[in-house]
């Protein structure tokens, strides 16, 4: 760890002061102050729309600063393109991985650059060659001539950071990196990380995850609303004070504990087996409870929640609702029998973004809200601001394209859309991903008062606060199975990370 | 992997999956419990392995064996060579549209072009200016028919780059404006080619094969190079895999579509020239429809519509598939009418086999 | 100043550009002739584009779904053949729901490989295209085909005809375009097939049976085509069996130049109706002009770049594309 001594006498790798940056109606950056050292890893924190992506950007290359100045290795540098940031040594790993999946890891680490011979032929040997040579660097398994499409997830982010290593880098930007990876995927990665580190590269590491930041950074700089907020040691402070500077408050983490009176078994499942997903699962979800499914990715849990929904065949077993046994067919079966499913992924599950966000929340039940055989307009407002108003979506009128809402207020559409077809058992999958941290603090209140108002509801997530949070009952998963049920009483964290690793907790990459 | 927050301008049209495509990874883990060994020792075998990522070439066997017992006068080498010199045509420009679809475009105005530089190679002959060049006057006229075709594939390529506009609309436009060029240079006559050394030419042999198939394999050759051992045509898939990662890696996308484009337009004019040495004539009406066999074609041979995926053998394949196809129902004496019927359904065949073997789509999800 | 507030007002300009583009070229050609802005001209010309008119309804609704329907052409060879070849062997009152009948049954492959097999449309109706074109050279054995008695049967009527003084295919254009555009702005329907073509994924998980909605859309593709090949084989009293050849890409022209998009989940019937339109006054224009009958491809030409150019640049805020 390097120490503010060591800091004061040597230069930053990379600084940036004063660096703004408008976009037509919005200033994106409002003089923000960053400084990354050499074999340090500077934590970046700030919710949703803070301007951490921005700033990474205009880093990056991808962007020019309005006004500021970028300083690298001493020198003033004015980049224009992501091409002249990496010859600067500055690189930038990517959220949306940047990767060509039909062409081999070699053809992509070296992707605008391939070794030329004569002609404008490649030089293969010379491209395998140095691509090997990272990839051993970086302690990957596979050959550069694999096929990126056929790599893991894992793998394929191992094939981005080597993208970064074709250059000496200087200073390294990690973007939500491990969204992704299972924790042993992340044991790797953080190790890589600390490999840099101790090669006197700067790292950059951009997360919402509090327990990975405390772990892996030296510094944390917050900002908020595009302003620069504050840099604090991370040995010397705590989760809650980061808090405090991300939202301008503290957070009330606790659970809401009234009790609440809880019903009949709406929905039960026995047994369940969809192969390769998951494997003889069986539970029960009663009215006015949160049961809470956590897991690795890849556990299988969105999957039930998918063939709950219709979406998948089941090869045996039953579900049964009300007691009675039911086949789900299709997502139109499942609503009719009063499931619905907020999914995992908004934007391309969720929304039809160039739609109204008005016929977004009506679009499953539009066939039922007619005059004649005509759509009644009347009828679908009313629907929209009960919801708007019941869950506070900021959105100046119906007719706005569902596209351009916050993060936060797309999934309160979504959310908006499933409540008002007044479901008995509603499945939430991961419902505060890429969410600020207020409107995270909203739905999970929501979720609370759902159960409270009779509802049987299901909250898939990979976040343990969250999950704590809002279940009163925990199901854990690891590999397709359920490994133990716990109760909110009795649950502890530890316990939980033991359930969803195995008994066996050897890492397979 | 979450997209970016505007909806992605992507050419996907209505293809199966999610509308910005995530990056397709191995298949997930499957439980415990063992899948059957034999088919995995049958999947690794390297022959089979090629055969099921390029089936065209299955299909060509499968064929060739058919209309090798079908027809007496089928396996015979005269009627190889009249296989060659028939798809040439069509073959030459499915090696530029494999460029351009792999790149994420298309272009449908190659018909067109074919037939704009068809009438230019006839006509210039006759200038005044080269009257006294003797049958050197070819030269010149082959040249510039050459020209226009390159310079209409680069004015595609730049109105595609510079507008951001979808090749499809822009080279749709083409396809009408050039043909009206056509009819506008030739005022709807039909040339005709005075220099009986240029009809000649097309039945001119090198050795045992005539020099129009010797043409055309020396251009496959060539293409299949280009794309497999240059940046040029690493770069070509980079593109149409992920035009974002191009051009944040530096690629600068806009001239090297545009080169393609012109490589299209090259193989178009080229197509035409050779056609109208065969005709020893030009029609104005030539072409029309070509677009569509050269994209079958290229379909065929597994070159994916959105970009990415193709390679060069896989083209061949295609256009052999459809000249011996063509070639063997003829010889058969089948009525041309269903020609059409069996290679329309054909294609079909072909995507529904692809979709079969080629992913478990979306992971099982019956979306 | 006025430059940023013309910037600003630009994006809404460029949208509405196909209908100002329609007015200035509607304008100029009253200028350069001055047959063009009569009645009988005009009459004229609405009654020209009304075959064309007519499918590009059907594929206008194809496209909002996310598909392409390129077999539109051959289909309307089919389905022309086939009413005018039965007229003569079954009588009209049967010939026309029969052809009726097997147009829809051509749409429902096409729905069923699109939409129920979910192959790539382009290809497939690309397939079609020469499959149906077989079709229709099995089924005529090559020949034309021709209406015995021309002057006696009230099949004339939806080619030749007129209703209250107005020719029926401007009739039936007409209904038609005002009868889709109810339907995909007010039902539940047209709801449907704009969130297919918008996000089909999404639409699945909102409980959309996206297979459904777009196995309906080329049925009403189908039907159109068979509606245009009764206007078509009433007016010429014959076919030829290649008449539809090009059709599918005058059609699609007319649906890129009312700005529907390509990509699916916007666009409009009313605006296709424009798109039509503005290719017909062309080629009407030019030719009152004097010009040759191929002029029109040029210009059509230049103004299907200038037209969806526009568009994008509206959307995406910016003339040049930022592509370096």
């Amino acid at each position: 760890m390097t120490d503010a001594l060591q800091r004061e006498t040597t230069a930053p790798a990379l600084r940036l002061a004063g660096i703004v940056k408008t976009f037509p109606g919005v200033r994106a950056l409002d003089g923000v102050d960053f400084e990354v050292m050499p074999g340090e890893v500077h934590a970046l924190l700030g919710e949703n729309g803070a301007g951490k992506s921005t700033l990474m950007k205009v880093l990056a290359g991808m962007y020019q600063p309005d006004e500021g100045r970028i300083v690298i290795g001493g020198r003033e540098v004015r980049m224009t393109t992501p091409l002249e940031a990496k010859e600067q040594g500055v690189v930038l790993i990517h959220q949306e991985l940047s990767l060509v999946p039909e062409m081999t890891a070699a053809e992509n680490i070296y992707l605008g650059e391939l070794p030329r011979k004569s002609f404008g032929r490649v030089d293969w040997r010379t491209l395998h060659a140095r691509s090997d040579a990272i990839l051993e660097r970086l302690r990957c398994k596979f050959r550069s001539e694999a096929v990126v499409a056929q790599l893991s997830i894992a793998n394929q982010q191992m094939v981005e950071i080597a993208r970064a290593l074709t250059v000496d880098a200087r200073v390294v930007v990690f973007d939500e990196p491990t969204a992704s990876l299972t924790d042993a995927e992340k044991v790797v990665l953080f190790d890589i990380i600390n490999d840099l580190k101790a090669q006197g590269v700067g790292i950059v590491y951009i997360s919402h995850r509090m327990d990975e930041i405390f772990t892996l950074s030296d510094r944390i700089t917050v900002l908020r609303d595009g302003q620069y907020r504050g840099t604090l040691e991370t040995a010397l402070t705590n989760e809650d004070e980061v808090t405090r500077l991300m939202i301008g408050r503290s957070l009330d983490l606790s659970r809401d504990t009234t009790p609440v009176k809880v019903g009949e078994t709406v929905l039960a499942v026995r047994n369940l087996t969809c192969e390769p997903h998951f494997e003889d699962v069986s539970f029960s979800v009663r009215a006015g409870e949160v049961v809470g499914f956590y897991g690795l990715v890849g556990a299988g849990r969105t999957a039930i929640a998918e063939a709950l929904f219709g979406l998948r065949d089941c090869a045996s077993g039953t579900i049964l609702i009300d007691g009675k046994e039911v086949s789900i067919g299709s997502p139109e079966r499942a609503i009719g029998m009063g499931i619905s499913l907020v999914p995992e992924n908004r934007k391309e599950q969720g929304l039809v973004l160039q739609m109204s966000c008005r016929d977004n929340m009506t679009l499953p039940q539009v066939q039922d809200l007619t005059a004649g055989p005509f759509v009644s307009s009347g009828a679908e407002i009313a629907i929209f601001d009960q919801y708007r108003d019941r869950l506070a979506i900021k959105t100046p009128s119906w007719r706005q394209p569902a596209g351009v809402l916050s993060g936060g207020n797309q999934q309160k559409i979504v959310i908006g859309k499933w409540l008002s077809m007044q479901p008995r058992v509603l499945i939430v999958d991961e419902p505060t991903r890429g969410i600020d941290v207020g409107s995270k603090s909203e739905i999970h209140t929501l979720l609370r008062e759902l159960a409270a108002q009779g509802y049987a509801v299901i909250v898939i997530s990979s976040e343990m606060p969250e999950i704590l949070r809002v279940s009163d009952r925990i199901v854990a998963m690891y590999h397709g199975r359920i490994t133990r049920e716990f109760t909110a009483a009795e649950v502890t964290e530890d316990s939980l990370v033991q359930a969803i690793s195995g008994v066996a907790a050897t890492a397979e990459a | 992997m979450t997209p970016p927050d505007t909806v992605k301008q992507s050419r996907q049209m209505q293809d199966d999956g999610p509308a910005a495509p995530p990056l397709p990874q191995a298949a997930a883990e499957t439980l415990p419990g063992g899948t059957s060994a034999r088919i995995s020792l049958f999947r690794d075998n390297p022959l089979v392995r090629w055969l099921m990522d390029n089936p065209i070439w299955g299909f060509v066997l499968i064929v060739f064996v058919f209309f090798s017992f079908a027809s007496e006068h089928f396996f015979e080498f005269s009627n190889v060579q009249n296989i060659l010199v028939q798809t040439s045509t069509i073959g030459l420009i499915a090696l530029g549209m494999t460029l351009v679809m792999i790149n994420g475009n298309i272009d449908l105005s190659v018909g067109a072009t074919l037939a704009l530089a068809a009438a230019f190679a006839v006509d210039v002959q006759s200038w005044a200016v080269f009257a006294s060049w003797g049958n050197w006057q070819i030269l010149p006229a082959v040249c510039l028919a050459l020209l226009v075709g390159i310079a209409l594939g680069a004015l595609n390529g730049f109105i595609v780059w510079k507008t951001g506009v979808d090749a499809f609309i822009v080279t749709l436009g083409a396809m009408l404006g050039i043909r009206g060029l056509v009819f506008v240079y030739t005022g709807e006559q039909s040339f005709y080619a005075m220099n009986f050394a240029y009809s000649d030419f097309s039945v001119v042999s090198v050795g045992p094969l005539p020099v129009l198939a010797l043409i055309f394999l020396l251009c496959t050759l060539a293409v299949h190079l280009l794309l497999s051992r240059t940046v040029h045509g690493r770069n070509t898939y980079a593109v149409g895999g992920n035009r974002e990662a191009a051009v944040n890696a530096g690629i600068r996308v806009g001239p090297h579509m545009m080169i393609n484009f012109m490589i299209i337009g090259f193989f178009a004019a080229l197509s035409g020239v050779l056609l109208s040495t065969q005709m020893g004539a030009a029609t104005p009406n030539l072409g029309r429809d070509y677009e569509l066999w050269v994209i079958t074609a290229v379909v065929l041979g597994g070159t994916k519509l959105t970009g990415g995926k193709g390679d060069i053998i896989g083209t061949f394949g295609g256009v052999l598939a459809i000249g011996i196809l063509r070639n063997g129902m003829n010889l058969m004496q089948v009525p041309a009418f269903y020609v059409y019927v069996i290679l329309g359904g054909i294609l079909i065949a072909v995507l529904f086999l692809d979709k079969r073997f080629n992913r478990t789509a979306n992971g099982g999800l019956r979306l | 100043m006025l430059l940023d507030r013309l910037k600003a007002g630009g994006p809404a300009i460029a949208r509405q550009g196909i209908l100002i583009a329609f007015i200035v070229f509607m304008i100029a050609f009253t200028f350069m002739s001055d047959r063009f802005m009569t009645a009988d001209n005009l009459m004229s010309v609405f009654r020209q584009s009304a075959i064309i008119g007519v499918m590009a309804l059907g594929v206008t609704i194809v496209v909002i779904g996310g598909n392409l329907d390129l077999s539109v052409g051959s289909m309307l060879s089919f389905a022309t053949v086939l009413v005018v070849d039965l007229h003569d062997k079954i009588g009209p009152e049967l010939a026309i729901p029969a052809m009726l009948l097997a147009t829809l049954c051509l749409g429902a492959v096409n729905g069923f490989l699109v939409g129920i097999l979910r192959l790539n449309s382009l290809i497939v109706t690309l397939g079609m295209l020469s499959v149906i074109q077989g079709l229709v050279l099995i089924y005529s054995g090559g020949q034309n085909v021709d209406i015995a008695d021309q002057q006696g049967t009230w099949f004339a009527v939806f080619g030749r005809g007129a209703v209250f003084g107005i020719a029926t295919p401007i009739v039936i254009f007409g209904a038609m375009a005002l009868f889709f555009h109810v339907i995909m702005t007010t039902t539940p329907f047209g709801r449907r097939v704009y969130a297919v073509g918008g996000n089909p994924t999404a639409s699945t998980f909102s409980g959309i049976p996206r297979s459904r909605v777009v196995f309906a859309t080329y049925l009403i593709s189908a039907l159109c085509v068979g509606v245009a090949a009764i206007m078509l084989g009433s007016r010429v009293m014959g076919s030829q069996n290649n008449v539809g050849q090009g059709y599918e890409l005058q059609v699609l022209a007319a649906v890129i130049l009312g700005g529907t998009s390509l990509l699916g989940g916007a666009g409009s019937v009313l605006r296709t109706v424009l798109g039509v339109l503005m290719l017909a006054f062309i080629q009407n224009g030019l030719i009152l002009m004097g010009q040759p009958y191929y002029t029109q491809w040029l210009v059509t030409w230049a103004v299907i770049i200038v037209a969806v150019w526009l568009d994008v640049a509206a959307k995406r805020g910016r003339l040049l594309s930022p592509i370096a």
